[in-house]
């Protein structure tokens, strides 16, 4: 058992490393002016909003033992939060997992 | 070799209220907990996080392990979860890259891109000069790694008393956060129409393909976002 963890801890590693290697590779010939730049600048925000999207939505483990409804209600109030407290990042992450007690009590 | 003054500038701007410790630190007690009831030790642990650092990867690692999937499957699908990184890596290395600074400080700190230390470089970043900013960025991504370690360790210690509850509680605040931050990065037409093109299409792609809808729904947000944003500018 623990010899087939520390081989999959090595593989993770390797397949996780892998991108960012060749990202600093690609990145020795993008000047930071160019379009090309621009392009990846968008890919990198838009692949973020994809997988916290897909944490939010369809998440795995713990998650997603919360109803669908509670998740979406905790999303939009910890956004209004966020605007309410002038971009403040604290207040939101923290009351989400107080409304998420509150609510996943009732529910 | 490294310049000290910018890396503790950088290594301390997670000390500020603001900061993804927070955030990152109970995804990774999550994480620890999780890990100890897979059946890990507190090295292995521990030596996960130190070499994948990258939230999304572990979680695959985990579930992988627990269905006794083989090797090869978990370097496929830790690959394609993880790809991100790639686009993220290309998307701020131009940025830090200057003639006097060696290469390995690139190779090495290039380990250290995730999302919270990539957020942060990319709102501070033209706070430092050019030269400077790879010592910068050593700094930050030092300070959020050892959070991640430290979350570990804490996750894999109180696993025990961790209830359902709090995990699910622990589980939230890390998108949310994440959510956040990227909503307040929405400064130009670009960021903002990837943000929200790609919060919409990853999960929509998900229906066709669960492994490959973060690839495919970041490209297609990615590059319709940038194609619009080009000709909004001219």
């Amino acid at each position: 058992m623990s010899n087939s963890i520390i081989l999959a801890i090595l593989v993770t590693s390797l397949a996780t490393y892998m991108s960012r290697f060749l990202g600093v590779v690609s990145s020795e010939k993008i000047k930071e002016t160019s379009k090309l730049f621009r392009w990846f600048n968008c890919l990198a925000y838009s692949t973020l909003a994809a997988l916290i999207a897909r944490t939010i939505i369809f998440p795995a483990g713990a998650l997603s033992e919360i109803d669908y409804l509670i998740r979406f209600i905790i999303v939009i109030i910890s956004l209004l939060i966020f605007y309410v407290f002038k971009r403040n990042l604290v207040y939101p992450t923290f009351f989400s997992a107080i409304i998420l007690a509150i609510l996943s009590s009732y529910y | 070799m490294i310049n000290s003054k910018y890396f503790f500038k950088g290594f301390n701007s997670i000390k500020k209220m603001d900061s993804p410790a927070i955030a990152l630190g109970c995804c990774f007690v999550a994480i620890g907990a999780l890990l100890k009831n897979l059946g890990f030790n507190i090295q292995e642990s521990i030596f996960s996080t130190l070499l994948i650092y990258a939230l999304p990867g572990s979680l695959v690692m985990a579930e992988s392990l627990l269905v006794g999937a083989s090797l090869l499957n978990i370097f496929l699908a830790v690959w394609l979860v993880n790809a991100r990184l790639y686009p993220m890596t290309v998307s701020l290395m131009p940025l830090l890259m200057h003639k006097s600074q060696p290469r390995w400080k690139y190779y090495l700190s290039c380990h250290f891109i995730a999302v919270s230390a990539w957020l942060i470089m990319k709102s501070r970043y033209q706070s430092v000069e050019k030269k400077h900013r790879i010592d910068f960025w050593i700094g930050i991504g030092t300070a959020t790694w050892s959070v991640a370690i430290l979350g570990t360790l804490i996750g894999f210690l109180s696993a025990d008393f961790l209830n359902k509850d709090m995990m699910i509680g622990l589980a939230i605040v890390n998108p949310v956060y994440f959510m956040c931050m990227m909503v307040g990065a929405m400064k130009t037409i670009q960021v903002s129409l990837s943000v929200i093109l790609g919060a919409i299409l990853g999960p929509l792609f998900f229906f066709i393909s669960p492994e490959w809808s973060i690839l495919y729904g970041g490209f297609s947000a990615g590059t319709i976002a940038f194609f619009i944003g080009e000709l909004n500018v001219k």
